[in-house]
Protein backbone atom coordinates (compact mmCIF):
# COMPACT_ATOMS: atom_id res chain seq x y z
CA UNK A 1 0.00 0.00 0.00
CA UNK A 2 2.59 2.55 0.83
CA UNK A 3 5.02 1.23 -1.83
CA UNK A 4 2.40 3.32 -4.03
CA UNK A 5 3.84 6.56 -3.20
CA UNK A 6 7.70 5.71 -4.27
CA UNK A 7 8.48 7.06 -7.78
CA UNK A 8 8.75 3.24 -8.75
CA UNK A 9 4.86 2.00 -7.32
CA UNK A 10 3.46 5.22 -9.73
CA UNK A 11 5.69 4.13 -12.60
CA UNK A 12 4.34 0.65 -12.13
CA UNK A 13 0.82 1.53 -11.53
CA UNK A 14 1.24 4.15 -14.50
CA UNK A 15 2.46 0.92 -16.43
CA UNK A 16 -0.49 -1.28 -15.56
CA UNK A 17 -3.02 1.30 -16.68
CA UNK A 18 -1.29 1.84 -20.08
CA UNK A 19 -1.46 -2.16 -20.22
CA UNK A 20 -5.14 -2.23 -19.21
CA UNK A 21 -6.41 0.39 -21.51
CA UNK A 22 -4.15 -1.62 -24.10
CA UNK A 23 -6.06 -5.00 -23.79
CA UNK A 24 -9.06 -3.14 -23.42
CA UNK A 25 -8.85 -0.97 -26.73
CA UNK A 26 -7.52 -4.64 -28.50
CA UNK A 27 -10.15 -6.77 -27.10
CA UNK A 28 -12.92 -3.88 -28.46
CA UNK A 29 -11.18 -4.06 -31.77
CA UNK A 30 -11.81 -7.49 -31.63
CA UNK A 31 -15.43 -7.81 -30.84
CA UNK A 32 -15.98 -4.86 -33.14
CA UNK A 33 -14.78 -7.18 -35.91
CA UNK A 34 -16.76 -10.07 -34.59
CA UNK A 35 -19.49 -7.66 -34.96
CA UNK A 36 -18.87 -5.86 -38.14
CA UNK A 37 -18.62 -10.05 -39.81
CA UNK A 38 -22.16 -10.67 -37.96
CA UNK A 39 -23.30 -7.80 -39.01
CA UNK A 40 -22.60 -8.51 -43.12
CA UNK A 41 -23.89 -12.28 -42.03
CA UNK A 42 -26.98 -11.23 -40.90
CA UNK A 43 -27.80 -8.52 -43.54
CA UNK A 44 -29.51 -11.07 -45.95
CA UNK A 45 -33.01 -9.64 -44.39
CA UNK A 46 -32.32 -6.40 -44.90
CA UNK A 47 -32.36 -6.62 -48.87
CA UNK A 48 -35.18 -9.44 -48.42
CA UNK A 49 -37.34 -7.05 -46.52
CA UNK A 50 -36.57 -4.13 -48.61
CA UNK A 51 -39.02 -1.84 -46.83
CA UNK A 52 -36.91 -2.40 -43.17
CA UNK A 53 -34.08 -0.05 -45.12
CA UNK A 54 -35.88 2.13 -46.91
CA UNK A 55 -37.41 2.90 -43.31
CA UNK A 56 -33.87 3.52 -42.40
CA UNK A 57 -33.09 5.48 -45.43
CA UNK A 58 -35.92 7.82 -44.85
CA UNK A 59 -34.70 8.50 -41.10
CA UNK A 60 -30.97 8.66 -41.32
CA UNK A 61 -30.42 10.18 -45.03
CA UNK A 62 -34.08 11.61 -45.88
CA UNK A 63 -34.13 13.52 -42.64
CA UNK A 64 -30.82 14.88 -42.67
CA UNK A 65 -31.80 16.57 -46.06
CA UNK A 66 -32.29 19.92 -44.84
CA UNK A 67 -28.64 20.28 -42.46
CA UNK A 68 -26.67 18.89 -45.45
CA UNK A 69 -28.52 21.36 -48.14
CA UNK A 70 -28.23 24.25 -45.86
CA UNK A 71 -24.62 24.08 -45.02
CA UNK A 72 -23.68 22.99 -48.64
CA UNK A 73 -24.93 26.39 -49.54
CA UNK A 74 -23.49 28.18 -47.15
CA UNK A 75 -19.87 26.55 -47.75
CA UNK A 76 -20.34 26.87 -51.43
CA UNK A 77 -21.44 30.80 -51.06
CA UNK A 78 -18.09 31.06 -48.28
CA UNK A 79 -16.05 29.10 -50.97
CA UNK A 80 -17.39 31.88 -53.83
CA UNK A 81 -15.96 34.54 -51.74
CA UNK A 82 -12.70 33.93 -50.69
CA UNK A 83 -12.10 31.76 -54.26
CA UNK A 84 -13.39 35.14 -55.60
CA UNK A 85 -11.00 37.26 -53.69
CA UNK A 86 -7.75 35.01 -53.92
CA UNK A 87 -8.39 34.42 -57.68
CA UNK A 88 -9.42 38.11 -58.74
CA UNK A 89 -5.55 38.68 -57.61
CA UNK A 90 -4.25 36.52 -60.23
CA UNK A 91 -6.35 37.56 -62.86
CA UNK A 92 -8.33 34.32 -62.91
CA UNK A 93 -11.60 35.04 -61.61
CA UNK A 94 -13.45 33.27 -64.50
CA UNK A 95 -11.92 30.00 -62.92
CA UNK A 96 -13.91 30.37 -59.66
CA UNK A 97 -16.38 27.95 -60.74
CA UNK A 98 -13.35 24.93 -61.12
CA UNK A 99 -12.07 26.20 -57.73
CA UNK A 100 -15.57 25.60 -55.79
CA UNK A 101 -16.57 22.52 -57.77
CA UNK A 102 -13.38 20.36 -57.39
CA UNK A 103 -12.92 22.00 -53.51
CA UNK A 104 -16.68 20.71 -52.76
CA UNK A 105 -16.23 17.70 -55.12
CA UNK A 106 -13.21 15.64 -54.36
CA UNK A 107 -12.77 17.24 -50.40
CA UNK A 108 -15.79 19.49 -48.68
CA UNK A 109 -18.82 17.31 -50.33
CA UNK A 110 -17.55 13.50 -48.87
CA UNK A 111 -15.85 14.67 -45.52
CA UNK A 112 -18.23 17.78 -44.42
CA UNK A 113 -21.37 15.58 -45.35
CA UNK A 114 -19.89 12.74 -43.31
CA UNK A 115 -19.40 15.06 -40.43
CA UNK A 116 -22.86 16.43 -40.26
CA UNK A 117 -24.06 12.89 -41.00
CA UNK A 118 -22.35 11.76 -38.46
CA UNK A 119 -23.38 13.97 -35.71
CA UNK A 120 -27.10 14.18 -36.96
CA UNK A 121 -27.73 10.51 -37.91
CA UNK A 122 -25.14 9.10 -36.27
CA UNK A 123 -25.86 10.39 -32.87
CA UNK A 124 -29.41 9.23 -33.37
CA UNK A 125 -28.62 5.83 -34.44
CA UNK A 126 -26.69 5.08 -31.34
CA UNK A 127 -29.11 6.61 -29.09
CA UNK A 128 -31.50 4.55 -30.51
CA UNK A 129 -30.37 0.85 -30.38
CA UNK A 130 -28.56 2.31 -27.02
CA UNK A 131 -31.92 2.81 -25.47
CA UNK A 132 -33.38 -0.25 -26.73
CA UNK A 133 -30.74 -2.21 -25.55
CA UNK A 134 -31.34 -0.34 -21.93
CA UNK A 135 -34.84 -0.98 -21.63
CA UNK A 136 -34.26 -4.17 -22.67
CA UNK A 137 -36.01 -4.37 -26.60
CA UNK A 138 -32.91 -6.04 -27.85
CA UNK A 139 -33.32 -8.94 -25.65
CA UNK A 140 -36.98 -9.61 -25.73
CA UNK A 141 -36.67 -9.83 -29.69
CA UNK A 142 -33.87 -12.27 -29.18
CA UNK A 143 -36.23 -14.10 -27.04
CA UNK A 144 -38.89 -14.19 -29.60
CA UNK A 145 -36.47 -15.51 -32.02
CA UNK A 146 -35.96 -12.66 -34.02
CA UNK A 147 -32.14 -11.64 -34.47
CA UNK A 148 -31.83 -7.91 -33.14
CA UNK A 149 -28.07 -7.47 -35.67
CA UNK A 150 -30.42 -9.14 -38.56
CA UNK A 151 -33.57 -6.79 -37.63
CA UNK A 152 -32.08 -3.58 -36.31
CA UNK A 153 -28.65 -2.66 -36.91
CA UNK A 154 -28.21 -4.54 -40.31
CA UNK A 155 -30.90 -2.57 -41.64
CA UNK A 156 -29.44 0.86 -39.95
CA UNK A 157 -26.31 0.32 -41.32
CA UNK A 158 -27.03 0.04 -45.12
CA UNK A 159 -29.19 2.36 -44.51
CA UNK A 160 -26.28 5.25 -43.61
CA UNK A 161 -24.00 3.47 -46.29
CA UNK A 162 -26.39 4.20 -48.82
CA UNK A 163 -27.75 7.34 -47.85
CA UNK A 164 -24.05 9.00 -47.28
CA UNK A 165 -22.94 8.99 -50.97
CA UNK A 166 -25.99 10.91 -51.53
CA UNK A 167 -26.07 13.32 -49.50
CA UNK A 168 -22.31 14.04 -49.88
CA UNK A 169 -23.87 14.50 -53.76
CA UNK A 170 -26.44 16.77 -53.11
CA UNK A 171 -24.04 18.77 -50.05
CA UNK A 172 -21.96 19.43 -53.35
CA UNK A 173 -24.44 20.38 -55.94
CA UNK A 174 -25.97 22.44 -53.23
CA UNK A 175 -22.22 23.83 -52.89
CA UNK A 176 -22.05 24.85 -56.48
CA UNK A 177 -25.26 26.56 -56.77
CA UNK A 178 -24.20 28.79 -53.73
CA UNK A 179 -20.52 29.30 -55.35
CA UNK A 180 -22.58 30.47 -58.40
CA UNK A 181 -25.06 32.46 -56.47
CA UNK A 182 -22.02 34.59 -54.77
CA UNK A 183 -19.40 34.72 -57.65
CA UNK A 184 -22.07 34.88 -60.98
CA UNK A 185 -25.33 36.68 -59.23
CA UNK A 186 -23.62 38.83 -56.87
CA UNK A 187 -19.86 39.31 -57.85
CA UNK A 188 -20.67 39.46 -61.62
CA UNK A 189 -18.09 36.41 -62.47
CA UNK A 190 -18.87 35.82 -66.36
CA UNK A 191 -21.68 33.07 -66.30
CA UNK A 192 -20.49 31.23 -69.08
CA UNK A 193 -16.63 31.19 -68.38
CA UNK A 194 -18.24 29.89 -64.60
CA UNK A 195 -19.78 27.03 -65.43
CA UNK A 196 -17.17 25.99 -68.93
CA UNK A 197 -14.36 25.88 -67.22
CA UNK A 198 -15.61 23.64 -64.47
CA UNK A 199 -16.66 21.67 -67.44
CA UNK A 200 -13.95 21.39 -68.68
CA UNK A 201 -11.65 20.80 -65.94
CA UNK A 202 -13.69 18.72 -63.44
CA UNK A 203 -12.93 15.15 -64.34
CA UNK A 204 -15.53 12.72 -63.65
CA UNK A 205 -12.75 9.64 -63.08
CA UNK A 206 -10.66 11.28 -60.66
CA UNK A 207 -12.40 13.99 -59.02
CA UNK A 208 -16.22 12.79 -59.26
CA UNK A 209 -15.47 9.44 -58.90
CA UNK A 210 -12.46 9.57 -55.51
CA UNK A 211 -15.45 11.80 -53.98
CA UNK A 212 -18.27 8.56 -54.54
CA UNK A 213 -15.37 6.61 -53.20
CA UNK A 214 -14.97 8.67 -50.31
CA UNK A 215 -18.48 8.87 -48.90
CA UNK A 216 -18.99 5.57 -49.66
CA UNK A 217 -16.13 4.71 -47.26
CA UNK A 218 -17.21 7.60 -45.03
CA UNK A 219 -20.46 5.84 -44.97
CA UNK A 220 -19.48 2.29 -43.67
CA UNK A 221 -17.04 4.01 -41.07
CA UNK A 222 -20.09 5.97 -39.59
CA UNK A 223 -22.79 3.62 -40.17
CA UNK A 224 -20.47 0.79 -38.55
CA UNK A 225 -19.84 2.82 -35.32
CA UNK A 226 -22.81 4.02 -34.85
CA UNK A 227 -23.99 1.24 -34.97
CA UNK A 228 -21.76 -0.94 -32.99
CA UNK A 229 -21.44 1.74 -30.11
CA UNK A 230 -25.07 1.63 -29.62
CA UNK A 231 -25.15 -2.31 -29.48
CA UNK A 232 -22.07 -1.91 -26.85
CA UNK A 233 -23.41 0.72 -25.24
CA UNK A 234 -23.62 -0.10 -21.25
CA UNK A 235 -27.38 -0.56 -20.67
CA UNK A 236 -27.74 2.84 -18.32
CA UNK A 237 -28.43 6.43 -18.97
CA UNK A 238 -24.57 7.50 -18.45
CA UNK A 239 -23.61 4.12 -20.73
CA UNK A 240 -25.88 5.57 -23.44
CA UNK A 241 -24.99 8.85 -23.39
CA UNK A 242 -20.74 8.28 -23.25
CA UNK A 243 -21.57 6.07 -26.29
CA UNK A 244 -22.92 8.64 -28.42
CA UNK A 245 -20.27 10.87 -27.72
CA UNK A 246 -18.01 7.95 -28.33
CA UNK A 247 -20.00 7.80 -31.84
CA UNK A 248 -19.68 11.62 -32.57
CA UNK A 249 -15.83 11.83 -31.55
CA UNK A 250 -14.78 8.22 -32.86
CA UNK A 251 -16.28 8.98 -36.38
CA UNK A 252 -14.96 12.58 -36.40
CA UNK A 253 -11.64 11.08 -36.36
CA UNK A 254 -12.48 8.05 -38.66
CA UNK A 255 -13.41 10.51 -41.54
CA UNK A 256 -10.28 12.48 -41.24
CA UNK A 257 -8.04 9.44 -40.97
CA UNK A 258 -10.17 7.73 -43.52
CA UNK A 259 -9.64 11.40 -45.85
CA UNK A 260 -5.81 11.52 -45.27
CA UNK A 261 -5.67 7.87 -46.73
CA UNK A 262 -7.85 8.04 -49.55
CA UNK A 263 -6.34 11.19 -50.90
CA UNK A 264 -3.06 9.60 -50.41
CA UNK A 265 -3.47 6.55 -52.34
CA UNK A 266 -6.00 8.94 -54.88
CA UNK A 267 -3.40 11.44 -55.69
CA UNK A 268 -0.46 8.97 -56.60
CA UNK A 269 -2.96 6.74 -59.06
CA UNK A 270 -3.72 10.60 -59.88
CA UNK A 271 0.05 11.26 -60.87
CA UNK B 1 -36.09 -37.43 -17.92
CA UNK B 2 -39.52 -37.51 -17.03
CA UNK B 3 -41.85 -36.76 -19.88
CA UNK B 4 -44.25 -35.43 -17.14
CA UNK B 5 -41.52 -32.22 -16.79
CA UNK B 6 -41.19 -29.33 -19.14
CA UNK B 7 -38.19 -28.19 -17.85
CA UNK B 8 -35.34 -30.26 -16.02
CA UNK B 9 -32.22 -29.27 -14.65
CA UNK B 10 -29.36 -30.64 -13.33
CA UNK B 11 -26.12 -29.85 -11.18
CA UNK B 12 -25.98 -26.31 -12.77
CA UNK B 13 -23.17 -24.41 -12.65
CA UNK B 14 -22.64 -20.79 -13.88
CA UNK B 15 -20.54 -17.81 -13.50
CA UNK B 16 -20.29 -14.59 -14.72
CA UNK B 17 -15.98 -14.94 -15.58
CA UNK B 18 -14.59 -15.71 -12.22
CA UNK B 19 -17.43 -14.49 -9.85
CA UNK B 20 -20.03 -17.74 -9.46
CA UNK B 21 -23.98 -17.22 -10.10
CA UNK B 22 -25.33 -20.73 -9.65
CA UNK B 23 -24.17 -23.36 -7.66
CA UNK B 24 -25.26 -26.93 -8.41
CA UNK B 25 -28.96 -26.30 -9.33
CA UNK B 26 -31.18 -28.98 -9.91
CA UNK B 27 -34.99 -28.30 -10.19
CA UNK B 28 -37.60 -30.02 -12.09
CA UNK B 29 -40.97 -28.11 -13.96
CA UNK B 30 -43.35 -30.22 -14.14
CA UNK B 31 -45.90 -29.46 -17.70
CA UNK B 32 -49.18 -27.27 -16.98
CA UNK B 33 -48.10 -26.16 -13.47
CA UNK B 34 -46.94 -22.66 -12.57
CA UNK B 35 -43.86 -22.76 -10.43
CA UNK B 36 -42.44 -19.61 -8.64
CA UNK B 37 -38.73 -19.15 -7.89
CA UNK B 38 -38.32 -17.38 -5.50
CA UNK B 39 -35.40 -15.38 -3.48
CA UNK B 40 -33.92 -11.86 -2.65
CA UNK B 41 -31.93 -9.37 -4.98
CA UNK B 42 -29.19 -11.03 -7.02
CA UNK B 43 -29.79 -14.34 -6.34
CA UNK B 44 -29.34 -15.87 -9.74
CA UNK B 45 -33.09 -16.33 -10.53
CA UNK B 46 -33.34 -14.22 -13.50
CA UNK B 47 -29.87 -15.84 -14.37
CA UNK B 48 -31.44 -18.78 -14.31
CA UNK B 49 -34.25 -17.71 -16.28
CA UNK B 50 -31.88 -16.35 -19.15
CA UNK B 51 -30.21 -19.66 -19.02
CA UNK B 52 -33.58 -22.12 -19.74
CA UNK B 53 -33.89 -19.28 -22.78
CA UNK B 54 -30.41 -20.19 -24.09
CA UNK B 55 -29.25 -16.75 -23.51
CA UNK B 56 -26.50 -17.18 -21.47
CA UNK B 57 -24.42 -20.71 -21.70
CA UNK B 58 -23.59 -22.82 -17.87
CA UNK B 59 -20.02 -23.36 -17.18
CA UNK B 60 -21.21 -27.19 -16.25
CA UNK B 61 -24.45 -29.08 -15.91
CA UNK B 62 -27.45 -30.14 -18.27
CA UNK B 63 -31.09 -27.95 -19.02
CA UNK B 64 -33.20 -29.99 -20.69
CA UNK B 65 -36.70 -28.36 -22.09
CA UNK B 66 -39.33 -30.38 -23.50
CA UNK B 67 -36.70 -32.86 -23.85
CA UNK B 68 -33.70 -31.15 -26.05
CA UNK B 69 -30.63 -30.09 -24.32
CA UNK B 70 -30.64 -26.33 -24.57
CA UNK B 71 -26.89 -25.61 -24.11
CA UNK B 72 -26.37 -28.41 -27.29
CA UNK B 73 -28.84 -26.29 -29.68
CA UNK B 74 -27.44 -24.38 -32.54
CA UNK B 75 -28.86 -20.89 -33.61
CA UNK B 76 -31.33 -22.14 -35.66
CA UNK B 77 -32.84 -25.03 -32.97
CA UNK B 78 -32.70 -22.45 -30.30
CA UNK B 79 -34.49 -20.00 -32.00
CA UNK B 80 -36.47 -23.02 -33.12
CA UNK B 81 -37.20 -23.86 -29.46
CA UNK B 82 -37.88 -19.99 -28.40
CA UNK B 83 -40.72 -19.59 -31.01
CA UNK B 84 -42.47 -22.24 -28.50
CA UNK B 85 -41.18 -20.12 -25.00
CA UNK B 86 -42.83 -17.00 -24.07
CA UNK B 87 -41.18 -14.73 -22.28
CA UNK B 88 -42.34 -11.20 -19.83
CA UNK B 89 -39.47 -8.88 -18.85
CA UNK B 90 -39.39 -7.08 -15.71
CA UNK B 91 -40.71 -3.60 -17.62
CA UNK B 92 -42.12 -5.12 -20.23
CA UNK B 93 -39.34 -4.69 -22.76
CA UNK B 94 -42.68 -3.44 -25.08
CA UNK B 95 -41.10 -1.88 -28.60
CA UNK B 96 -41.61 1.36 -27.81
CA UNK B 97 -41.47 3.13 -31.96
CA UNK B 98 -44.40 0.98 -32.36
CA UNK B 99 -48.28 0.83 -31.34
CA UNK B 100 -49.43 -1.81 -28.80
CA UNK B 101 -51.15 -3.53 -31.54
CA UNK B 102 -48.27 -3.81 -33.43
CA UNK B 103 -46.23 -5.04 -30.50
CA UNK B 104 -48.76 -8.06 -29.87
CA UNK B 105 -48.63 -8.96 -33.94
CA UNK B 106 -44.70 -8.54 -33.80
CA UNK B 107 -43.88 -12.24 -33.50
CA UNK B 108 -46.94 -13.31 -35.67
CA UNK B 109 -45.75 -11.05 -38.45
CA UNK B 110 -42.02 -11.84 -38.17
CA UNK B 111 -42.42 -16.05 -37.74
CA UNK B 112 -45.82 -16.81 -39.80
CA UNK B 113 -47.57 -15.88 -43.13
CA UNK B 114 -50.86 -15.85 -42.16
CA UNK B 115 -52.53 -12.84 -43.69
CA UNK B 116 -53.52 -8.94 -42.57
CA UNK B 117 -57.04 -9.94 -41.60
CA UNK B 118 -56.35 -13.21 -39.83
CA UNK B 119 -53.34 -11.67 -37.51
CA UNK B 120 -55.59 -8.66 -36.63
CA UNK B 121 -58.54 -10.89 -35.10
CA UNK B 122 -55.56 -13.06 -33.20
CA UNK B 123 -54.01 -9.82 -31.67
CA UNK B 124 -57.11 -8.35 -30.85
CA UNK B 125 -58.06 -11.60 -29.15
CA UNK B 126 -54.93 -12.08 -27.19
CA UNK B 127 -55.34 -8.02 -26.27
CA UNK B 128 -59.37 -9.41 -25.35
CA UNK B 129 -57.56 -11.59 -22.97
CA UNK B 130 -55.67 -9.21 -20.61
CA UNK B 131 -58.36 -6.65 -20.79
CA UNK B 132 -56.81 -4.34 -23.35
CA UNK B 133 -58.20 -4.63 -26.68
CA UNK B 134 -59.61 -0.96 -26.10
CA UNK B 135 -56.06 0.24 -26.05
CA UNK B 136 -54.36 -1.42 -29.11
CA UNK B 137 -54.21 1.66 -30.94
CA UNK B 138 -52.40 3.31 -28.17
CA UNK B 139 -48.18 3.54 -28.18
CA UNK B 140 -46.43 2.18 -25.46
CA UNK B 141 -45.62 5.64 -23.69
CA UNK B 142 -49.14 6.08 -22.93
CA UNK B 143 -49.77 3.13 -21.19
CA UNK B 144 -49.44 2.77 -17.23
CA UNK B 145 -46.71 0.54 -15.88
CA UNK B 146 -50.05 -2.23 -15.07
CA UNK B 147 -51.13 -1.86 -18.41
CA UNK B 148 -47.62 -2.24 -20.25
CA UNK B 149 -47.05 -5.35 -18.14
CA UNK B 150 -50.62 -6.42 -19.79
CA UNK B 151 -49.56 -5.53 -23.30
CA UNK B 152 -46.44 -7.73 -22.84
CA UNK B 153 -48.14 -10.64 -21.60
CA UNK B 154 -50.54 -10.70 -24.21
CA UNK B 155 -47.23 -10.17 -26.70
CA UNK B 156 -45.43 -13.04 -24.85
CA UNK B 157 -48.09 -15.48 -25.48
CA UNK B 158 -48.91 -14.39 -29.27
CA UNK B 159 -47.96 -17.82 -30.81
CA UNK B 160 -49.57 -19.73 -27.76
CA UNK B 161 -46.12 -20.45 -26.35
CA UNK B 162 -45.51 -24.20 -24.24
CA UNK B 163 -43.51 -22.30 -21.58
CA UNK B 164 -43.99 -18.73 -20.35
CA UNK B 165 -41.58 -17.13 -18.11
CA UNK B 166 -41.61 -14.15 -16.12
CA UNK B 167 -39.05 -12.07 -14.92
CA UNK B 168 -40.32 -10.18 -11.91
CA UNK B 169 -43.75 -9.57 -13.13
CA UNK B 170 -45.11 -7.78 -10.17
CA UNK B 171 -42.32 -5.30 -9.42
CA UNK B 172 -43.26 -2.08 -9.22
CA UNK B 173 -46.85 -2.54 -9.33
CA UNK B 174 -49.88 -1.20 -7.66
CA UNK B 175 -52.14 -3.85 -5.38
CA UNK B 176 -54.84 -3.60 -8.16
CA UNK B 177 -52.47 -4.13 -10.92
CA UNK B 178 -50.33 -6.46 -8.81
CA UNK B 179 -53.62 -8.90 -8.29
CA UNK B 180 -54.42 -8.25 -12.37
CA UNK B 181 -51.29 -9.84 -13.56
CA UNK B 182 -51.36 -12.67 -10.74
CA UNK B 183 -54.78 -13.60 -11.88
CA UNK B 184 -54.13 -13.26 -15.50
CA UNK B 185 -50.63 -15.51 -14.93
CA UNK B 186 -52.89 -18.38 -13.68
CA UNK B 187 -55.58 -18.50 -15.96
CA UNK B 188 -53.61 -18.09 -18.90
CA UNK B 189 -51.31 -20.40 -18.30
CA UNK B 190 -54.51 -23.29 -17.25
CA UNK B 191 -56.47 -21.67 -21.01
CA UNK B 192 -53.24 -22.31 -22.62
CA UNK B 193 -52.31 -25.66 -21.40
CA UNK B 194 -48.71 -23.81 -21.03
CA UNK B 195 -46.45 -24.57 -18.50
CA UNK B 196 -45.22 -21.12 -16.27
CA UNK B 197 -41.67 -20.55 -14.20
CA UNK B 198 -42.09 -17.01 -12.68
CA UNK B 199 -38.89 -15.12 -10.83
CA UNK B 200 -40.65 -13.38 -8.17
CA UNK B 201 -40.25 -12.35 -4.92
CA UNK B 202 -43.50 -11.39 -3.89
CA UNK B 203 -44.47 -14.14 -1.88
CA UNK B 204 -47.91 -13.08 -0.47
CA UNK B 205 -49.33 -12.81 -4.44
CA UNK B 206 -47.26 -16.41 -5.15
CA UNK B 207 -48.54 -18.27 -2.58
CA UNK B 208 -52.20 -17.64 -4.05
CA UNK B 209 -51.53 -18.14 -7.50
CA UNK B 210 -48.45 -20.84 -7.85
CA UNK B 211 -47.97 -24.60 -7.55
CA UNK B 212 -45.32 -25.04 -6.33
CA UNK B 213 -42.08 -23.04 -5.35
CA UNK B 214 -38.46 -22.96 -4.74
CA UNK B 215 -36.33 -20.56 -2.94
CA UNK B 216 -32.95 -19.63 -4.28
CA UNK B 217 -30.43 -18.43 -1.73
CA UNK B 218 -26.54 -17.33 -3.17
CA UNK B 219 -26.96 -19.46 -6.13
CA UNK B 220 -28.39 -22.55 -4.37
CA UNK B 221 -31.93 -23.82 -3.80
CA UNK B 222 -32.33 -23.57 -0.29
CA UNK B 223 -36.03 -24.79 0.24
CA UNK B 224 -38.87 -26.26 -1.87
CA UNK B 225 -42.56 -27.08 -1.70
CA UNK B 226 -46.27 -26.30 -2.15
CA UNK B 227 -47.45 -22.93 -0.85
CA UNK B 228 -49.19 -24.93 1.89
CA UNK B 229 -45.83 -26.39 2.85
CA UNK B 230 -44.04 -23.14 2.60
CA UNK B 231 -46.81 -21.27 4.83
CA UNK B 232 -46.11 -24.10 7.51
CA UNK B 233 -42.15 -24.24 6.83
CA UNK B 234 -40.29 -23.93 10.19
CA UNK B 235 -36.54 -23.43 7.39
CA UNK B 236 -35.12 -20.27 8.74
CA UNK B 237 -34.62 -18.83 5.59
CA UNK B 238 -37.95 -19.82 4.49
CA UNK B 239 -39.65 -17.94 7.42
CA UNK B 240 -37.63 -14.89 6.93
CA UNK B 241 -38.46 -14.82 3.52
CA UNK B 242 -42.38 -15.01 4.41
CA UNK B 243 -42.74 -13.07 7.66
CA UNK B 244 -40.12 -10.10 6.09
CA UNK B 245 -37.42 -9.99 8.76
CA UNK B 246 -35.08 -7.82 7.71
CA UNK B 247 -32.24 -10.02 9.55
CA UNK B 248 -31.96 -13.86 9.51
CA UNK B 249 -30.14 -16.21 7.22
CA UNK B 250 -30.18 -13.54 4.66
CA UNK B 251 -28.02 -10.78 6.43
CA UNK B 252 -29.08 -7.43 6.89
CA UNK B 253 -25.04 -6.12 6.68
CA UNK B 254 -23.14 -6.53 2.98
CA UNK B 255 -20.32 -8.50 4.69
CA UNK B 256 -17.83 -5.81 5.98
CA UNK B 257 -14.90 -5.59 8.56
CA UNK B 258 -16.16 -4.92 12.07
CA UNK B 259 -17.50 -1.43 12.29
CA UNK B 260 -15.02 -0.54 15.28
CA UNK B 261 -12.15 -1.52 13.32
CA UNK B 262 -13.82 0.52 10.83
CA UNK B 263 -13.88 3.69 13.14
CA UNK B 264 -10.63 3.07 14.57
CA UNK B 265 -9.11 3.20 11.22
CA UNK B 266 -7.38 -0.54 11.06
CA UNK B 267 -9.81 -1.28 8.19
CA UNK B 268 -8.53 -1.58 4.71
CA UNK B 269 -9.86 2.00 4.34
CA UNK B 270 -7.56 3.16 7.06
CA UNK B 271 -6.58 6.90 6.84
Amino acid sequence: MGGENKPSGVLLSALGTLGHHVTDAVQRLGFASRFFVMLLLWSGQSFRRINLTIREIYFSGFQSLLIIMVSGLFIGMVLGMQGYDTLQRYGSADALGVLVALSLVRELGPVVAALLFASRAGSSITAEIGLMKATEQLMAMDMMAVNPIARVVAPRFWGGVISMPLLAALFSATGVFGGYLIGVVFIGVDEGAFWSQMQASVDFRYDVWSGIVKSFVFGIAVSLIAVFEGYDAVPTAEGVSSSIKSTVVKSALAILALDFVLTSFMFREAG
Amino acid sequence: MSADNLVEIKDLDFAYEDRPILKGISLSIPRGKVVAMMGGSGCGKTTLLRLIGGQLRPSRGEILVDGQSVPALNNDELYAMRRRMGMLFQFGALFTDISVFDNVAYQMREHTDLPEEVIRDMVLMKLNAVGLRGAHALMPAELSGGMARRVALARAISLDPMLIMYDEPFAGLDPISLSVIGQLIRKLNDALGATTIMVTHDIQESLHIVDFIYFMSEGKIVASGTPDEIRASKHPFVHQFVCAEADGPVPFHYPAEPLMDEMLGKGTHGR
